[in-house]
Protein backbone atom coordinates (compact mmCIF):
# COMPACT_ATOMS: atom_id res chain seq x y z
CA UNK A 1 0.00 0.00 0.00
CA UNK A 2 3.09 1.93 1.32
CA UNK A 3 5.83 2.34 -0.75
CA UNK A 4 9.31 4.12 0.23
CA UNK A 5 12.07 3.74 -1.83
CA UNK A 6 15.94 4.86 -1.45
CA UNK A 7 14.13 7.86 0.61
CA UNK A 8 16.64 10.18 1.71
CA UNK A 9 16.56 13.79 3.77
CA UNK A 10 18.90 15.77 5.10
CA UNK A 11 18.47 18.87 7.61
CA UNK A 12 21.57 20.73 7.19
CA UNK A 13 23.64 18.81 7.94
CA UNK A 14 22.14 16.24 9.64
CA UNK A 15 21.05 13.05 7.74
CA UNK A 16 17.47 12.96 8.84
CA UNK A 17 16.46 9.83 6.28
CA UNK A 18 19.38 8.08 4.92
CA UNK A 19 18.78 5.48 2.08
CA UNK A 20 15.49 4.18 3.38
CA UNK A 21 12.90 1.66 1.83
CA UNK A 22 10.42 0.14 3.41
CA UNK A 23 6.46 -1.09 1.88
CA UNK A 24 3.98 -1.26 4.42
CA UNK A 25 0.81 -3.80 2.96
CA UNK A 26 -2.88 -3.50 4.45
CA UNK A 27 -4.26 -5.53 7.33
CA UNK A 28 -0.09 -4.66 9.35
CA UNK A 29 -0.05 -3.60 12.47
CA UNK A 30 3.50 -1.77 11.73
CA UNK A 31 5.58 -0.34 15.21
CA UNK A 32 8.01 2.35 13.79
CA UNK A 33 10.76 1.92 16.86
CA UNK A 34 14.19 3.74 17.54
CA UNK A 35 15.76 6.08 19.66
CA UNK A 36 14.94 10.10 19.95
CA UNK A 37 15.91 11.76 16.71
CA UNK A 38 16.57 8.54 14.62
CA UNK A 39 14.23 9.54 12.06
CA UNK A 40 10.56 8.25 12.94
CA UNK A 41 8.95 11.23 12.27
CA UNK A 42 10.44 12.48 9.24
CA UNK A 43 9.47 9.25 7.44
CA UNK A 44 5.96 9.42 9.02
CA UNK A 45 5.67 13.34 7.63
CA UNK A 46 7.72 12.06 4.33
CA UNK A 47 5.06 9.74 4.01
CA UNK A 48 2.18 12.67 4.12
CA UNK A 49 4.05 15.09 1.98
CA UNK A 50 4.48 17.43 4.87
CA UNK A 51 8.49 17.05 4.38
CA UNK A 52 9.54 16.39 0.94
CA UNK A 53 12.54 14.15 0.54
CA UNK A 54 15.61 14.88 -1.06
CA UNK A 55 16.06 11.90 -2.88
CA UNK A 56 13.96 8.38 -3.42
CA UNK A 57 10.01 8.32 -4.16
CA UNK A 58 7.27 7.33 -1.90
CA UNK A 59 3.93 5.62 -3.48
CA UNK A 60 1.12 5.45 -1.91
CA UNK A 61 -1.23 2.62 -3.84
CA UNK A 62 1.16 2.55 -6.62
CA UNK A 63 0.43 6.29 -7.50
CA UNK A 64 4.23 9.04 -6.29
CA UNK A 65 2.73 11.12 -3.73
CA UNK A 66 5.02 13.98 -5.04
CA UNK A 67 2.90 16.31 -6.46
CA UNK A 68 -0.46 14.16 -5.29
CA UNK A 69 -2.78 15.65 -2.36
CA UNK A 70 -5.89 13.42 -3.17
CA UNK A 71 -4.29 10.23 -1.25
CA UNK A 72 -4.30 11.92 2.22
CA UNK A 73 -7.91 11.37 2.37
CA UNK A 74 -7.18 7.62 2.83
CA UNK A 75 -5.05 8.61 5.79
CA UNK A 76 -6.02 9.66 9.49
CA UNK A 77 -3.19 10.88 11.01
CA UNK A 78 -2.21 12.07 14.74
CA UNK A 79 1.11 14.28 14.88
CA UNK A 80 2.90 13.61 17.96
CA UNK A 81 2.20 17.32 19.53
CA UNK A 82 -1.47 18.36 17.93
CA UNK A 83 -0.99 22.11 17.45
CA UNK A 84 -3.94 23.92 16.50
CA UNK A 85 -5.41 27.65 16.14
CA UNK A 86 -5.56 28.94 19.41
CA UNK A 87 -9.06 30.96 19.45
CA UNK A 88 -10.79 28.46 17.93
CA UNK A 89 -13.03 26.35 19.80
CA UNK A 90 -12.99 22.11 19.61
CA UNK A 91 -16.23 22.47 17.79
CA UNK A 92 -14.82 24.93 14.95
CA UNK A 93 -11.95 22.33 14.34
CA UNK A 94 -14.13 19.18 14.03
CA UNK A 95 -16.42 21.37 12.09
CA UNK A 96 -13.59 23.06 10.09
CA UNK A 97 -12.23 18.84 9.11
CA UNK A 98 -15.53 17.93 8.22
CA UNK A 99 -15.74 20.62 5.76
CA UNK A 100 -12.68 19.93 4.71
CA UNK A 101 -13.35 16.40 4.20
CA UNK A 102 -16.78 16.56 3.59
CA UNK A 103 -15.85 17.36 -0.71
CA UNK A 104 -15.05 13.47 -0.82
CA UNK A 105 -18.42 12.46 -0.54
CA UNK A 106 -17.41 10.27 2.85
CA UNK A 107 -20.23 8.70 5.32
CA UNK A 108 -21.69 10.53 8.13
CA UNK A 109 -17.96 11.64 10.19
CA UNK A 110 -17.80 9.27 13.08
CA UNK A 111 -17.44 11.06 16.66
CA UNK A 112 -17.75 7.82 18.57
CA UNK A 113 -13.93 8.04 19.50
CA UNK A 114 -14.62 11.74 20.94
CA UNK A 115 -18.05 11.01 22.85
CA UNK A 116 -15.52 7.92 24.74
CA UNK A 117 -13.00 10.70 25.33
CA UNK A 118 -15.75 13.11 26.75
CA UNK A 119 -15.13 15.53 24.42
CA UNK A 120 -18.39 16.11 23.24
CA UNK A 121 -19.01 17.85 26.74
CA UNK A 122 -16.21 20.33 26.26
CA UNK A 123 -16.69 21.40 22.72
CA UNK A 124 -17.24 24.86 23.29
CA UNK A 125 -13.47 24.92 24.84
CA UNK A 126 -10.89 26.64 22.99
CA UNK A 127 -7.96 25.16 22.07
CA UNK A 128 -5.69 27.33 23.85
CA UNK A 129 -7.14 26.51 26.72
CA UNK A 130 -6.62 22.77 26.58
CA UNK A 131 -4.50 20.28 28.92
CA UNK A 132 -1.65 18.79 26.91
CA UNK A 133 -3.99 15.30 27.29
CA UNK A 134 -6.59 16.65 26.00
CA UNK A 135 -5.27 18.21 22.72
CA UNK A 136 -3.87 14.55 22.19
CA UNK A 137 -7.70 13.34 22.59
CA UNK A 138 -8.72 15.92 20.12
CA UNK A 139 -5.91 14.39 17.58
CA UNK A 140 -7.09 10.87 18.20
CA UNK A 141 -10.27 12.27 17.35
CA UNK A 142 -10.01 13.77 14.28
CA UNK A 143 -7.57 10.86 13.13
CA UNK A 144 -10.31 8.30 13.53
CA UNK A 145 -13.51 10.65 12.40
CA UNK A 146 -12.99 9.93 8.88
CA UNK A 147 -12.63 5.96 8.18
CA UNK A 148 -9.55 6.04 6.24
CA UNK A 149 -7.56 2.57 5.55
CA UNK A 150 -4.37 4.19 6.69
CA UNK A 151 -3.92 5.36 10.22
CA UNK A 152 -0.50 6.95 11.20
CA UNK A 153 0.11 7.59 14.95
CA UNK A 154 2.83 9.31 16.11
CA UNK A 155 3.37 8.37 19.55
CA UNK A 156 -0.47 8.42 20.39
CA UNK A 157 -0.17 7.37 23.83
CA UNK A 158 1.39 10.32 25.24
CA UNK A 159 0.21 12.48 27.88
CA UNK A 160 -3.05 10.11 27.61
CA UNK A 161 -4.73 8.82 30.82
CA UNK A 162 -4.48 5.44 31.23
CA UNK A 163 -8.23 5.26 30.31
CA UNK A 164 -7.84 7.19 27.20
CA UNK A 165 -4.75 4.71 26.20
CA UNK A 166 -6.66 1.86 26.75
CA UNK A 167 -9.84 2.96 24.60
CA UNK A 168 -7.57 4.04 22.03
CA UNK A 169 -5.94 0.59 22.10
CA UNK A 170 -9.14 -1.39 21.57
CA UNK A 171 -10.25 1.42 18.99
CA UNK A 172 -6.54 0.53 17.10
CA UNK A 173 -7.62 -3.19 17.81
CA UNK A 174 -11.01 -2.69 16.36
CA UNK A 175 -9.59 -1.17 13.36
CA UNK A 176 -6.45 -3.44 13.01
CA UNK A 177 -9.57 -6.14 12.74
CA UNK A 178 -11.22 -4.27 9.56
CA UNK A 179 -8.06 -5.28 7.90
CA UNK A 180 -6.20 -1.82 7.70
CA UNK A 181 -3.25 -0.49 7.96
CA UNK A 182 -1.94 1.20 11.53
CA UNK A 183 1.75 2.60 11.47
CA UNK A 184 2.91 3.22 15.37
CA UNK A 185 5.57 4.90 17.02
CA UNK A 186 5.88 4.76 20.49
CA UNK A 187 8.35 4.60 23.58
CA UNK A 188 5.92 2.57 25.58
CA UNK A 189 6.76 -1.00 24.63
CA UNK A 190 4.76 -2.77 26.86
CA UNK A 191 1.90 -1.55 24.92
CA UNK A 192 2.63 -2.39 21.76
CA UNK A 193 2.53 -6.21 22.82
CA UNK A 194 -0.96 -7.14 21.48
CA UNK A 195 -1.06 -4.75 18.56
CA UNK A 196 1.61 -5.02 16.55
CA UNK A 197 2.45 -7.60 13.55
CA UNK A 198 5.80 -6.46 12.35
CA UNK A 199 8.93 -4.11 13.70
CA UNK A 200 10.76 -1.44 11.93
CA UNK A 201 13.77 -0.25 13.55
CA UNK A 202 15.33 2.72 12.85
CA UNK A 203 18.88 4.20 13.76
CA UNK A 204 20.48 7.13 13.10
CA UNK A 205 18.10 7.86 9.83
CA UNK A 206 18.81 4.31 8.88
CA UNK A 207 16.74 1.40 8.97
CA UNK A 208 18.11 -1.63 10.55
CA UNK A 209 15.48 -4.11 10.04
CA UNK A 210 11.79 -4.40 9.08
CA UNK A 211 10.28 -8.26 10.63
CA UNK A 212 7.44 -9.90 11.49
CA UNK A 213 6.92 -9.99 15.19
CA UNK A 214 6.93 -13.73 14.78
CA UNK A 215 10.39 -13.82 13.35
CA UNK A 216 11.91 -10.86 15.73
CA UNK A 217 10.92 -13.20 19.09
CA UNK A 218 12.64 -16.27 17.43
CA UNK A 219 15.37 -14.42 16.48
CA UNK A 220 16.14 -12.69 20.13
CA UNK A 221 14.58 -15.20 21.54
CA UNK A 222 12.52 -13.31 23.82
CA UNK A 223 8.52 -13.51 24.16
CA UNK A 224 8.20 -10.11 25.02
CA UNK A 225 8.57 -6.96 22.54
CA UNK A 226 10.27 -4.37 24.97
CA UNK A 227 12.74 -7.47 26.08
CA UNK A 228 13.44 -8.22 22.14
CA UNK A 229 14.39 -4.80 21.39
CA UNK A 230 16.52 -4.19 24.63
CA UNK A 231 18.28 -7.35 22.80
CA UNK A 232 18.57 -6.17 19.48
CA UNK A 233 19.88 -2.61 21.16
CA UNK A 234 22.33 -4.60 23.00
CA UNK A 235 23.82 -6.96 20.27
CA UNK A 236 24.39 -3.87 18.21
CA UNK B 1 -11.12 26.76 -1.54
CA UNK B 2 -13.75 28.44 -0.88
CA UNK B 3 -14.21 26.62 2.48
CA UNK B 4 -10.49 27.68 3.33
CA UNK B 5 -10.71 31.24 2.62
CA UNK B 6 -14.10 31.04 4.82
CA UNK B 7 -12.14 30.25 7.50
CA UNK B 8 -8.89 32.71 6.95
CA UNK B 9 -11.42 35.84 6.68
CA UNK B 10 -13.01 34.71 9.52
CA UNK B 11 -10.03 34.19 11.56
CA UNK B 12 -8.53 37.90 10.47
CA UNK B 13 -12.03 39.24 11.73
CA UNK B 14 -11.65 38.02 14.77
CA UNK B 15 -8.34 39.96 15.13
CA UNK B 16 -9.25 42.80 16.36
CA UNK B 17 -6.43 44.78 14.55
CA UNK B 18 -7.83 44.66 11.21
CA UNK B 19 -10.82 46.59 12.45
CA UNK B 20 -8.54 49.28 14.79
CA UNK B 21 -6.70 49.77 11.47
CA UNK B 22 -9.72 50.17 9.49
CA UNK B 23 -11.10 52.78 12.18
CA UNK B 24 -7.39 54.02 12.22
CA UNK B 25 -7.55 54.70 8.22
CA UNK B 26 -11.23 56.55 8.79
CA UNK B 27 -10.63 58.79 11.76
CA UNK B 28 -7.65 60.02 9.46
CA UNK B 29 -9.23 60.59 6.19
CA UNK B 30 -12.64 62.10 8.42
CA UNK B 31 -10.31 64.29 10.00
CA UNK B 32 -7.84 65.49 7.08
CA UNK B 33 -10.99 66.23 4.56
CA UNK B 34 -12.72 68.20 8.01
CA UNK B 35 -9.53 70.16 8.52
CA UNK B 36 -9.27 71.59 5.04
CA UNK B 37 -11.66 73.67 3.34
CA UNK B 38 -10.46 72.53 0.40
CA UNK B 39 -10.67 69.09 -0.51
CA UNK B 40 -7.58 68.96 -2.93
CA UNK B 41 -5.48 70.12 -0.13
CA UNK B 42 -7.30 67.13 2.22
CA UNK B 43 -6.46 64.60 -1.19
CA UNK B 44 -2.29 65.74 -1.24
CA UNK B 45 -2.25 65.02 2.56
CA UNK B 46 -3.89 61.50 2.25
CA UNK B 47 -1.28 60.79 -0.83
CA UNK B 48 1.83 59.84 2.08
CA UNK B 49 -0.90 58.22 4.13
CA UNK B 50 -1.55 55.86 1.57
CA UNK B 51 1.96 55.79 -0.11
CA UNK B 52 3.83 54.89 3.55
CA UNK B 53 1.27 54.18 6.41
CA UNK B 54 -1.25 51.38 4.28
CA UNK B 55 2.24 49.40 2.81
CA UNK B 56 3.91 49.21 5.99
CA UNK B 57 0.57 48.35 8.30
CA UNK B 58 -0.08 45.68 5.65
CA UNK B 59 3.16 44.14 5.44
CA UNK B 60 3.65 43.61 8.96
CA UNK B 61 0.57 42.75 9.80
CA UNK B 62 0.14 40.09 6.73
CA UNK B 63 3.89 38.74 8.23
CA UNK B 64 3.11 38.18 11.85
CA UNK B 65 -0.32 36.58 10.76
CA UNK B 66 1.32 34.07 8.46
CA UNK B 67 4.32 32.90 10.93
CA UNK B 68 1.29 33.27 13.57
CA UNK B 69 -1.10 30.78 11.53
CA UNK B 70 1.87 27.81 11.74
CA UNK B 71 -0.35 25.01 13.22
CA UNK B 72 -3.16 26.05 11.10
CA UNK B 73 -0.90 25.56 8.04
CA UNK B 74 0.62 22.71 9.96
CA UNK B 75 -3.01 20.73 10.53
CA UNK B 76 -4.10 21.30 6.99
CA UNK B 77 -1.09 20.43 4.86
CA UNK B 78 -1.47 16.45 6.37
CA UNK B 79 -5.26 16.59 5.46
CA UNK B 80 -6.21 16.04 1.75
CA UNK B 81 -5.73 19.56 0.29
CA UNK B 82 -3.38 21.15 -2.05
CA UNK B 83 -0.67 23.22 -0.77
CA UNK B 84 -1.21 25.30 -3.70
CA UNK B 85 -5.15 26.14 -2.59
CA UNK B 86 -3.83 26.86 1.44
CA UNK B 87 -1.36 29.37 -0.03
CA UNK B 88 -3.84 31.06 -2.49
CA UNK B 89 -6.88 30.96 -0.01
CA UNK B 90 -4.08 32.46 3.09
CA UNK B 91 -3.38 35.09 0.33
CA UNK B 92 -6.70 35.91 -0.59
CA UNK B 93 -7.82 36.67 2.66
CA UNK B 94 -5.21 38.86 3.88
CA UNK B 95 -5.46 40.73 0.74
CA UNK B 96 -9.31 40.85 0.75
CA UNK B 97 -9.67 41.85 4.36
CA UNK B 98 -6.95 44.64 4.38
CA UNK B 99 -8.26 45.88 0.88
CA UNK B 100 -11.55 46.00 2.66
CA UNK B 101 -10.33 47.80 5.48
CA UNK B 102 -8.25 50.24 3.27
CA UNK B 103 -11.61 50.85 1.09
CA UNK B 104 -13.61 51.79 4.45
CA UNK B 105 -11.14 53.47 5.98
CA UNK B 106 -10.09 55.80 3.27
CA UNK B 107 -11.57 54.70 -0.03
CA UNK B 108 -15.02 55.61 1.31
CA UNK B 109 -14.69 59.15 2.63
CA UNK B 110 -12.61 60.58 -0.45
CA UNK B 111 -14.93 59.14 -2.88
CA UNK B 112 -17.90 61.19 -0.70
CA UNK B 113 -15.96 64.65 0.15
CA UNK B 114 -13.93 64.49 -3.43
CA UNK B 115 -15.56 62.14 -6.10
CA UNK B 116 -12.66 63.45 -8.90
CA UNK B 117 -10.72 61.33 -10.92
CA UNK B 118 -7.87 62.06 -8.42
CA UNK B 119 -10.04 60.11 -5.77
CA UNK B 120 -10.75 57.01 -7.68
CA UNK B 121 -6.93 56.56 -8.71
CA UNK B 122 -5.74 56.87 -5.34
CA UNK B 123 -8.14 54.56 -4.06
CA UNK B 124 -7.21 52.05 -6.65
CA UNK B 125 -3.53 52.44 -6.25
CA UNK B 126 -4.00 51.84 -2.18
CA UNK B 127 -5.64 48.74 -2.88
CA UNK B 128 -3.17 47.44 -5.31
CA UNK B 129 -0.36 48.50 -3.16
CA UNK B 130 -1.85 46.43 -0.26
CA UNK B 131 -2.08 43.50 -2.10
CA UNK B 132 0.99 44.01 -3.29
CA UNK B 133 2.50 44.08 0.17
CA UNK B 134 0.97 41.29 1.14
CA UNK B 135 2.59 39.14 -1.57
CA UNK B 136 5.98 40.34 -0.30
CA UNK B 137 5.15 40.22 3.17
CA UNK B 138 3.92 36.23 2.02
CA UNK B 139 7.53 36.16 0.46
CA UNK B 140 9.53 37.35 3.43
CA UNK B 141 7.56 35.15 6.09
CA UNK B 142 7.86 31.93 3.93
CA UNK B 143 11.74 32.19 3.06
CA UNK B 144 12.70 31.95 7.30
CA UNK B 145 11.23 30.01 9.92
CA UNK B 146 12.99 32.52 12.71
CA UNK B 147 9.64 34.68 12.90
CA UNK B 148 12.21 37.89 14.24
CA UNK B 149 14.33 37.87 10.63
CA UNK B 150 11.31 37.15 8.39
CA UNK B 151 9.29 40.60 10.10
CA UNK B 152 13.54 41.82 9.81
CA UNK B 153 13.28 41.44 6.16
CA UNK B 154 9.63 42.18 5.76
CA UNK B 155 10.39 45.74 7.66
CA UNK B 156 13.71 46.60 5.74
CA UNK B 157 11.91 45.79 2.18
CA UNK B 158 9.49 48.07 3.24
CA UNK B 159 12.08 50.84 3.77
CA UNK B 160 14.01 49.98 0.97
CA UNK B 161 10.70 50.86 -1.45
CA UNK B 162 9.21 53.81 0.81
CA UNK B 163 12.25 55.40 1.24
CA UNK B 164 15.70 54.33 0.38
CA UNK B 165 14.96 53.44 -3.49
CA UNK B 166 14.27 56.98 -3.99
CA UNK B 167 17.38 58.25 -2.03
CA UNK B 168 19.36 55.66 -4.83
CA UNK B 169 17.72 57.00 -7.57
CA UNK B 170 18.55 60.52 -6.86
CA UNK B 171 22.21 59.41 -5.82
CA UNK B 172 22.14 57.91 -9.42
CA UNK B 173 20.81 60.63 -11.09
CA UNK B 174 23.77 63.34 -9.66
CA UNK B 175 26.57 61.12 -10.35
CA UNK B 176 25.45 60.85 -13.92
CA UNK B 177 23.57 64.35 -14.42
CA UNK B 178 25.89 64.70 -17.42
CA UNK B 179 24.03 62.03 -19.24
CA UNK B 180 20.10 62.00 -20.35
CA UNK B 181 18.67 59.29 -17.80
CA UNK B 182 14.84 60.49 -18.67
CA UNK B 183 14.19 57.05 -20.25
CA UNK B 184 15.91 55.92 -17.66
CA UNK B 185 14.03 56.83 -14.80
CA UNK B 186 10.81 56.21 -16.19
CA UNK B 187 12.50 52.64 -16.24
CA UNK B 188 13.53 53.02 -12.73
CA UNK B 189 9.87 54.42 -11.33
CA UNK B 190 8.22 50.98 -12.95
CA UNK B 191 10.75 48.87 -10.50
CA UNK B 192 9.14 50.31 -7.32
CA UNK B 193 5.68 50.35 -7.23
CA UNK B 194 5.67 52.60 -4.41
CA UNK B 195 7.08 55.18 -6.65
CA UNK B 196 4.50 53.94 -9.57
CA UNK B 197 1.57 54.64 -7.46
CA UNK B 198 2.81 58.10 -7.00
CA UNK B 199 3.27 59.42 -9.79
CA UNK B 200 -0.23 57.60 -11.32
CA UNK B 201 -1.99 59.56 -8.59
CA UNK B 202 0.40 62.78 -8.72
CA UNK B 203 0.07 62.69 -12.57
CA UNK B 204 -4.04 62.61 -12.10
CA UNK B 205 -3.49 65.86 -9.08
CA UNK B 206 -2.29 67.82 -12.29
CA UNK B 207 0.51 69.50 -10.07
CA UNK B 208 3.22 67.03 -12.19
CA UNK B 209 4.41 70.89 -13.31
CA UNK B 210 6.08 71.15 -9.98
CA UNK B 211 7.93 68.39 -10.82
CA UNK B 212 10.21 69.92 -13.77
CA UNK B 213 11.79 68.24 -16.33
CA UNK B 214 11.48 65.12 -15.40
CA UNK B 215 7.84 65.48 -14.72
CA UNK B 216 7.42 66.47 -18.01
CA UNK B 217 9.15 62.93 -18.90
CA UNK B 218 6.78 61.42 -17.23
CA UNK B 219 3.75 63.01 -18.34
CA UNK B 220 4.70 62.30 -21.78
CA UNK B 221 4.65 58.56 -20.94
CA UNK B 222 2.26 57.74 -18.37
CA UNK B 223 -0.13 60.50 -19.06
CA UNK B 224 -0.57 58.62 -22.09
CA UNK B 225 -3.37 55.79 -22.16
CA UNK B 226 -0.30 53.11 -23.38
CA UNK B 227 1.73 54.86 -20.52
CA UNK B 228 -0.97 53.81 -17.98
CA UNK B 229 -1.67 50.51 -19.37
CA UNK B 230 1.72 49.55 -19.09
CA UNK B 231 2.09 50.89 -15.48
CA UNK B 232 -1.24 48.81 -14.54
CA UNK B 233 0.52 45.52 -16.12
CA UNK B 234 3.75 46.29 -14.35
CA UNK B 235 1.76 46.50 -10.85
CA UNK B 236 -0.01 43.64 -11.92
CA UNK B 237 2.66 42.08 -13.04
CA UNK B 238 4.14 42.87 -9.38
CA UNK B 239 1.28 41.32 -7.43
CA UNK B 240 1.98 37.55 -9.69
CA UNK B 241 5.43 37.44 -9.68
CA UNK B 242 6.03 38.43 -6.06
CA UNK B 243 3.28 36.01 -5.44
CA UNK B 244 4.29 33.12 -7.16
CA UNK B 245 8.04 33.15 -5.94
CA UNK B 246 6.32 32.57 -2.28
CA UNK B 247 3.83 30.02 -3.55
CA UNK B 248 6.81 27.84 -5.37
CA UNK B 249 8.74 28.28 -2.02
CA UNK B 250 5.75 27.43 0.00
CA UNK B 251 5.28 24.04 -2.04
CA UNK B 252 8.32 22.76 -1.59
CA UNK B 253 9.10 23.63 2.13
CA UNK B 254 9.73 21.10 4.77
CA UNK B 255 6.56 21.77 7.89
Amino acid sequence: MIIASNVSKKFGKLKALDNVSVACNKGECIALLGPNGSGKTTLIKSILGMVVPDSGFITFNGKNILHDWLYRRHIGYMPQIGRYPDNMTIEQVFSMMKDIRSAEGNKQPDNSLAEQFGLMDILQKRMRTLSGGTRQKVSASIAFMFDPDVFILDEPTAGLDPVAAEVLKERIILEKSKGKLVLITSHILSELDDLITHVIYMQEGSMLFHKKIGDLQADTGEIKLSKAIAAVMLKK
Amino acid sequence: MNKLVKYVCTDILRNRIVIGYTFFLLLISLSLFSLEDNAAKGMLSLLNLVLIIVPLVSVIFSTIYIYNSAEFIELLVSQPLRRKHLWSSLFIGLAGSLSLAFLIGVGLPVIIYDATATAWMMTGMGVVLTIIFVAIAMLAAVATRDKAKGIGISIFLWLFFAVLFDGLVLFALFQFEDYPLEKAMVVAAALNPVDLGRILILLKMDISALMGYTGAVFRDFFGTQTGMLIALVVLLLWIFVVFKLSLRKFNRKDL
